[in-house]
């Protein structure tokens, strides 16, 4: 095929078409949300896609699918793969008949995440292997080939593209999509499926037993390989090889690792033939460790000697920086350019329109000196109006509300979830609360759709992620069946509403439930909902500044009087909060 | 240096960045060079300051060095000072004239430099500007900021102006394809020093 200039993410999504899967599942997860978005709309290859309710889920879904001898993917973003990691341990004891790979996205910088933990910790500690790609088109080719290792080993297959990756493009060339079908058929086989101690402890041998095979055909496959051109070297992995690849000098021995485990023979036969080797990767020292293992009179340095940062990216100027402290001398120098200081940030903002603004908003007038946990959404933008104070991990703002409560805590405690987080992990927080007692307010987010991410749909969405028909799940009657008995269900744009709802909800104890519910503005625009923008009467605005507090990016102000701009999305709320009446729908009075 | 032409695009989230470098990558590839590009997905996208990097004949890694690019093309003027570090001393910058004034400025009580005293202090670069979103309107779409400001840096960048339109063609959703390209020749026609 001629090359495209395709998204790391949609190259990755080809690769499994060419692999010929049959069964896909994920959670939605920048930077990986892309991948299910495209197989879930392609039309070359129909077989089962589906966004799942949260990452253990979706990988029990294709573990499951693979046992039946179907190849699968499951993917999520790094911090999702904690939540299937339970699974995960033990599908590395039971393995696989069909290919498993696990697709899981690294974002070092934290670019839209809350740490920079690192996948590849997840693949030692479950012994099974991971690929870990330079580039684009390494990402799949890579991709096409883990379904086979995976069938090799019956061993799942963890595929760590990084946010550089994912959200990278290039000229890539593709394979052809594969037309042939599998269909799955459960062989029973409890020695290998139900994994009792007694079972457990020969699967874990037999696991064992494999490792030092991979190793090797990792080395045979050429994800490992190495050019020896000196006395000294750079070992590197990931998208830091490509960083390295452009300024490194001639006479510098250079190794890629691309795949782990990683063979310690091979290592040791690099590493001693070296005086000194600088190891630069991003996030965890996972090769450097191995190289450290091996070394005997070699000198390394990495992050462990402060030669590369721990935190963050890596860049071509950063890995140049690197190789200058260890005494290599990078082809390029990159100049020293600051930036010009005092320029006004320009943050992310909820959108115009946005109903989590407007809950938001009544939550704070209602609940003056509340305590707001959150959790992780678009709505983690509402840390601007001062109305997150916790955030960190999916699905604990209930819980870590209980807790505050529970520590005896007396201020109000306010919880804000969204309506696919909830889903996701936020359902047995709230069981608990209401089990055990917590005195705690839970606004549910409702906008019916995974947004932040893209715009997913969600069990509450009313379809599926292929476009079929579902029943929207009911979130009173989910709160309700937790033992919630104050459910109470409100649109936000009814800012008068929605205060009076808050005030009713002030007033009593225990769990009390509100669900603020209305759709998101973007996929409101898609479906073809318009609404009238809305315009400041100047001679009735009275510069009081009480709409600037709301912070809609559709009102801008010169010489301190409002004007609204065309990104209004006409939801109104302004109007209700003017207390001069001086916000109207153009040309109304 | 690496050899290939570096490209920075900078804008708010919204302003269709992503489109743009669809439109250069998807030129390359009609010309047969290779690309590499990084674009801001995820969060960042709600209106916040993204960049897209475009490296045309790129080999490795996707992102530019600050002090390397050869061109920086920005959707917002405020973003052109935000990012002006990208270019080398003197470097060439294609600029919107027009800002947007971040809503945290406002919330804040921040100072935000007007429109002039931008100008002013990127007054080292060669720069040229263009007031996008006049010409949006008159293509037909205050949308089509993004295809207009393509028009006015094409003079500037290494692939034929025919393939760049072509690939506009290519890359906008077909009932906009007439509007982005008149906005491509009034971005094209319209550039000046400012
Ligand atoms: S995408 Fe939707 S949920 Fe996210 S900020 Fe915009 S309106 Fe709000
Ligand atoms: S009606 Fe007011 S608050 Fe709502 S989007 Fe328009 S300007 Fe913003």
């Amino acid at each position: 095929m001629a090359a495209q200039y395709l998204l790391g993410n949609e190259a990755i999504a080809h690769a499994c078409l060419e692999a010929a899967i049959d069964v896909a599942s994920g959670y939605p997860g920048t930077p990986s949300s892309e991948v299910i978005d495209i197989l879930r709309m392609q039309d070359e290859r129909p077989f089962h896609v589906e966004w799942s309710v949260n990452e253990k889920v979706a990988f029990e879904i294709a573990l499951a699918a693979a046992w039946c001898g179907v190849r699968s993917l499951c993917t999520m973003k790094h911090v999702g793969l904690n939540v299937a990691a339970d699974p995960l341990m033990t599908s590395a004891y039971t393995g696989v008949t069909g290919g498993f790979a696990l697709l899981v996205a690294d974002d070092p910088f934290a670019h839209s995440s809350q740490n920079e933990q690192d996948s590849r910790r997840y693949a030692h500690f479950a012994r099974i292997p991971c690929l870990d790609p330079a580039s684009v088109q390494e990402a799949h080719d890579m991709m096409v080939e883990s379904f086979a290792l995976s069938e090799e080993f019956g061993l799942p297959v963890i595929v760590r593209p990084t946010t550089r990756i994912c959200h990278s493009k290039s000229d890539v060339r593709l394979g052809d999509v594969r037309g042939e079908h599998r269909t799955g058929t459960f062989r029973h086989d409890p020695k290998q499926y139900v994994t009792i101690p007694a079972h457990a402890r020969l699967l874990h041998r037999h696991l064992n037993d494999k490792q030092s095979r991979i190793k090797k055909r990792l080395v045979e496959r050429g994800f490992n390989h190495h050019t020896i051109r000196g006395e000294t070297a750079i070992v590197a992995s990931g998208v830091a090889a490509a960083y390295v690849q452009e300024v490194i000098p001639d006479n510098v021995s250079f190794a890629k690792v691309g795949a782990y485990p990683i063979d310690e023979e091979w290592l040791k036969d690099f590493v001693d033939q070296h005086r000194t080797v600088l190891v630069i990767e991003e996030l965890a020292p996972v090769v450097e460790e191995a190289v450290r293992q091996v070394a005997t009179t070699t000198e390394v340095s990495g992050k462990m000697t402060g030669t590369v940062p721990y935190e963050g990216e890596l860049s071509p100027a950063s890995v140049a920086a690197a190789m200058r402290r260890a005494g290599f001398a990078p082809t390029e120098t990159f100049p020293d350019a600051t930036p010009v200081q005092g320029v006004p940030p320009r943050p992310p903002i909820l959108c115009a329109g946005c109903m989590h603004r407007a809950t938001f908003f009544a939550m704070k007038k209602v609940f003056r000196d509340g305590i707001f946990p959150s959790d992780i959404g678009c709505y983690t933008l509402g840390l601007q109006l001062g109305a997150v104070d916790t955030t960190i991990c999916m699905g604990a703002s209930i819980t870590v509300g209980s807790g505050i409560a529970h520590s005896g805590e007396e201020r109000d405690v306010v919880c804000t979830i969204g309506d696919s987080t909830f889903l996701h992990t936020g359902i047995p927080g709230l069981l608990n609360a209401v089990y055990n007692g917590a005195n705690i307010i839970v606004v549910i987010l409702d906008n019916r759709i995974t947004a932040m991410t893209g715009h997913q749909p969600n069990p509450a969405t009313g379809v599926t992620a292929t476009g079929e028909p579902s029943p929207p799940t009911s979130l009173e009657a989910i709160c309700r069946a937790c033992g919630a008995t104050f459910v109470e269900t409100v649109d936000p744009y009814d800012l008068p509403l929605l205060l009076e709802t808050f005030r009713q909800a002030k007033e009593r104890k225990g769990v009390r439930v509100i669900i603020s519910r209305q759709p998101c503005v973007i996929s409101a625009r898609r479906a073809g909902i318009r609404r009238k923008p809305y315009t400041v009467d100047t001679e009735q605005c009275t510069g009081c500044g009480a709409c600037r507090a709301f912070g809609c990016p559709a009102i801008a102000f010169a010489d301190g009087r409002p004007t609204i701009t065309d990104l209004c999305a006409g939801c109104g709320v302004c109007a209700d909060i003017c207390p001069s009446g001086a916000i109207h729908t153009e040309g109304r009075r | 240096m690496s050899g290939s032409f570096d490209i920075l695009i900078v804008g708010i989230g919204g302003q269709g960045t992503v489109l743009a470098s669809n439109v250069l990558g998807e030129a390359c590839i009609m010309e047969n060079r290779t690309v590499r590009s990084a674009e801001t997905h995820g969060m960042a996208q709600r209106g916040g300051s993204v960049e897209s990097h475009i490296r045309i004949g790129g080999q490795h890694g996707s992102l530019i060095a600050p002090g390397t690019a050869e061109l920086l093309i920005a959707f917002d003027l405020l973003e052109a000072l935000r990012y002006r570090h990208y270019l080398p001393p003197g470097g060439r910058l294609v600029t919107n004239r027009r800002l947007v004034v971040p809503t945290s400025v406002y919330m804040q009580g921040l100072d935000a430099p007007d429109e002039e005293a931008i100008i002013a202090a990127l007054g080292d670069l060669d720069l040229s500007c263009v007031d996008a979103a006049a010409l949006a309107r008159e293509a037909g779409s205050p949308l089509a900021q993004n295809i207009v400001m393509l028009g006015a840096a094409s003079h500037h960048i290494p692939l034929a102006s025919g393939t760049v339109l072509e690939a506009v063609r290519r890359c906008v959703p077909k009932k906009t394809v007439d509007i982005n390209v008149r906005a491509f020749q009034l971005g094209r026609d319209a550039v000046k020093r400012c």
